[in-house]
């Protein structure tokens, strides 16, 4: 017995220890994995960074400069662009590209100078930059203005001394103007469109000639005759105010010299460009931005501000989001807590995850299909009749729009949903069934509750989705210019039938429909950085939400 | 060997040999199904939780074996046996959380206070409202420690400021919980630490005063004071409760029952008052079980 060879205890320790790979430290994948973070950073920090660069500089006053070329043309604006490029002989050589602006006498915004062709170049003390309604920018020095319809200075310091003071009060009455022009004579326009469909709805439900169509049809003739003088008050005003701020305008002498007058009126904002202190400069800076953000556009979109296209962007997302987060909750809801797993579910869910690939266009011309086509049309015949054959819902429209996104952005909200929903331990829904809670007491006030961070999750990225998307919109209601914001003081208030502006489609706009390119361009990065900055805006609002919800429902404990 | 097993039921009682034990023990792993020995104390009680014959599946694999138990009025059981032998499973059937898996079958049935739990056309919901479960891991709802607490009520629709108030108080103060929340009553519950998370589920699991109170291991995630403290509330509440209870703490088991049921393999061996089943227990294996010989 002793003599057995000895056996090795059951545990006995003979597994020789490897030392630690640098594979299993894992130190090579801290540098992969921190790797492709970089990257992504380096991406998002680029696209951002020369958004930011190009878009903020944009509505930055620049120093206007004055050149004559060598074969005696002078010419004077803003230097927007520098390249170099080759010429015939091989050397390398720069332009520039000059805003030069009076468009009315050069039929021309922006002219290219070969530095080689420069004589001369200046920068005159009293190159004026005057912003117009129309016709863009003028670069001129001012010769004498003209105030209540006598020439009053006529030397360019009070010139622009006079137009300082006297600018205001002409603005004040053009603005006076329009409103009388859009809102009043609006106003009394739609008591007689009123009337005229009242006219259409009796001839539809008695008849035309019964006694309720007559009735109607003098009531027509009564509200023309009232309005009539009406409209001739409203007319009259606004002739007043046309005829006096005719009397007020600044002559202009151009760098090749020639003259022209300019109607105060006409003038959006002027600034002798090279005389500017650093106040003054950040002062006209700010109430650019001010115009940018506050207004609405003017010259095809490429001057003025973006505000129906903000507020357009803002409602449609909200109302987006109105309709997309109950569907998809209730959606994944059914999926995930009553649906028996199965073949059919499984099918569901896979359409559900292809429903996310579909390219958005698609998703436009059905939301063009269906809601403006059938589902609006079919209104439009049920409510709106008399107006027709002018479609009201029959079209494209804000809320067309939002459902036709929301349907897009479904699958988002039902995939965070559901994800949300699994991530709820059964534990808990046990606990709740054996407190003799309900199935849908459990999910109300246990499973939603916890689930509801990752629910406002889904409603984040569906509202990234759904804010930046242009595709679909320009089929079921984005304009490029809308008349009327989609809320207003009009009753009944919310228009949803009303095409709207959106600040992607602003974008494509600008960057691929404006006829005066050169000057649209700077504007697509400063609207791309306005819809960053919305798209950021809604979702920090969205994040604080979730941050209260999971504070509240959420927190590891161990 | 065969002898021994024709001795059955009843002088087991410490006599058989080591040999006959192993013998029963593998043949149950092996498919047998032995009755139940039961003690005759559990015929003089009245009863509250009538198992008759059940079987459950988790899909193809049984998990119980033709359980028969008359739970008594007014005291406390315990369940023990080893890890897998299904006592959570068991538990877990009485209140049917276990229809939740769709992979579970179940036959036989079960009454409480004589109505059948299994039967036809019963209200599960009803039903689950007559008893309490506290479960093996804490599981706090996500709301104020003051709305777990009165979860069962807030669900009946009691709206009562004063009752749900004086129900809160109470039952915090039964799970000895009160003077460590009675400052923090809404807060967060999941804020809490583990073995306060588990109190607050005793508590909320005694607010709706249930029939039967159903606790699978209640004391395995507590120290030794709140362990302390959850028996001696496990002995208030004796006599006016019916406590069904899981435990793998045999001191705990022997100091807070009053009756002890082994289970195995899914099958309910022994089960019969608590002081017999810890000293002389009729079956050899119960005995080797209770002394730490297995399991
Ligand atoms: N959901 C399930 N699906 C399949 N089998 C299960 C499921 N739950 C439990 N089982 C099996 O049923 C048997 C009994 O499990 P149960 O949880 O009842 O044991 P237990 O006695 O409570 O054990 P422990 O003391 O470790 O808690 C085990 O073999 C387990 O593997
Ligand atoms: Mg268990």
């Amino acid at each position: 017995m002793s003599a057995d060879p000895v056996k090795p205890a059951p545990f006995a320790r003979t597994r020789t220890r490897a030392r630690t790979s640098l594979f299993a430290a894992g130190e090579p994948m801290v540098w992969l994995t921190g790797g492709g973070l970089v990257v992504a950073i380096c991406m998002i920090v680029g696209l951002l960074g020369l958004i930011l660069a190009q878009g903020v500089g944009t509505l930055w006053p620049q120093p206007v400069v004055e050149v004559r070329l060598a074969s005696g043309a002078r010419l004077m604006g803003e230097i927007t662009r520098t390249e170099t490029y080759r010429t015939g002989d091989g050397r390398t050589a720069r332009r520039r590209l000059f805003r030069t602006g009076n468009f009315e006498l050069t039929n021309e915004h922006f002219t290219w100078v070969n530095d080689a062709d420069v004589a001369e170049e200046s920068r005159p003390e009293w190159a004026m930059v005057f912003e117009r309604m129309s016709w863009g920018r003028f670069y001129g020095r001012p010769k004498s203005l003209t105030v209540e319809g006598t020439v009053t200075a006529d030397a360019p310091a009070a010139v622009w001394a006079g137009f300082a003071r006297v600018h205001a009060s002409v603005s004040d009455r053009r603005e006076v103007r329009e409103r009388l022009e859009t809102e009043e004579i609006g106003e009394v326009n739609r008591r007689i469109e009123e009337a005229r469909l009242a006219v259409r709805r009796a001839e539809l439900r008695d008849g035309r000639d019964s006694p309720a169509h007559a009735a109607a049809r003098a009531h027509v003739d009564a509200i023309q005759a009232e309005t009539k003088a009406e409209f001739d008050r409203l007319r009259a005003e606004i002739a007043a105010l046309n005829g006096h701020n005719a009397k007020f305008s600044i002559r202009v002498v151009t760098a090749d010299g020639r003259e022209t007058d300019l109607a105060l009126a006409d003038i959006v904002r002027a600034y002798p460009a090279n005389r500017l202190s650093d106040g003054a400069r950040w002062s006209l800076y700010a109430s650019r931005w001010r115009e940018f953000l506050l207004d609405e556009p003017r010259e095809a979109n490429s001057e003025g501000g973006v505000f129906p296209a903000i507020f357009g962007t803002v409602v449609m997302t909200l109302i987006m989001s109105v309709f997309v987060v109950p569907f998809g909750v209730m959606a994944a809801l059914y999926l995930r807590e009553y649906a028996k797993a199965g073949p059919v579910v499984s099918a569901v869910r896979i359409s559900i995850n292809n429903l996310a690939g579909v390219p958005s266009i698609v998703f436009g011309v059905f939301g063009l299909g269906f809601f403006c086509y059938v589902v609006g049309a079919s209104l439009d015949e049920l409510l709106f009749a008399a107006k027709l054959p002018n479609p009201t819902y029959g079209k494209g429209g804000i809320l067309w729009a939002a459902l036709t996104l929301a349907l897009m952005t479904l699958p988002v909200v039902i995939v965070a949903t559901e994800e949300a929903l699994s991530a709820v331990p059964n534990s808990m829904r046990e606990g709740s069934f054996a407190c003799g809670a309900g199935k849908w007491q459990t999910i109300r006030r246990i499973v939603l509750p916890r689930a509801m961070p990752g629910i406002m999750t889904g409603m984040i990225l569906a509202m990234a989705r759904g804010a930046g998307e242009v595709a679909p919109l320009m089929l079921v209601g984005a304009v490029k210019l809308a008349p009327e914001l989609p809320i207003d003081g009009i009753l009944p208030y919310v228009h949803p039938e009303r095409s709207f502006m959106h600040l992607g489609f602003h974008i494509y706009d600008l960057g691929f429909q404006s006829q005066n390119s050169e000057a649209a361009k700077p504007m697509v990065f400063t609207t791309t950085l306005l819809l960053i900055l919305v798209i950021f805006v809604l979702n920090v609002l969205a994040v604080q939400l979730r941050t209260r919800l999971r504070r509240k429902f959420v927190s590891a404990v161990f | 060997m065969t002898d021994d097993r024709n001795g059955y039921p009843g002088n087991g009682n410490g006599g058989a040999a080591g040999g006959a034990a192993k013998n029963r023990l593998a043949e149950i792993a092996a498919g047998a199904v032995f009755p139940t020995e039961t003690h005759p104390e559990l015929d003089r009680e009245t009863v509250v939780l009538d198992v008759q014959g059940f079987n459950l599946f988790y899909g193809a694999k049984q998990a119980l074996y033709d359980i028969r138990m008359k739970i008594p009025k007014g005291k406390v059981t315990a369940l023990v046996g080893p890890s897998g032998c299904g006592k959570s499973t068991l538990l877990r059937s009485v209140n049917r959380i276990n229809d939740l898996l769709s992979t579970v079958r179940i036959s036989g049935d079960m009454l409480l206070n004589g109505d059948s739990i299994y039967g036809h056309g019963v209200d599960v919901i009803e039903l689950r409202k007559r008893m309490g479960m506290v479960f093996q891991k804490p599981n706090p709802f996500p709301m104020s420690v003051y709305e777990n607490v009165v979860y069962a009520l807030r669900i009946d629709g009691e709206r009562d400021r004063s009752t749900l108030d004086e129900v809160c108080e109470r039952s915090l103060r039964g799970a000895a919980l009160w003077d460590e929340v009675k400052d923090r009553l809404h807060e967060s519950a999941l804020g809490m630490s583990g073995g306060q998370q588990q109190r607050l589920c005793i508590a909320r699991a005694i607010a709706a005063e249930p029939e039967v109170l159903l606790m699978d291991e209640p004391c395995s995630a507590l120290d030794p004071i709140a362990t302390n403290k959850i028996e001696d509330l496990i002995e208030q509440l004796k006599g006016e409760y019916s406590i069904l209870i899981v435990t793998h703490n045999m001191q705990q088991a022997s100091r807070t029952s009053d009756y002890t049921a082994f289970m195995y393999l899914g099958r309910l061996l022994e089960y019969g008052p608590t002081a017999t089943i810890f000293q002389t227990p009729h079956l050899r294996e119960t005995l080797d079980y209770v002394t730490g010989r297995f399991g």
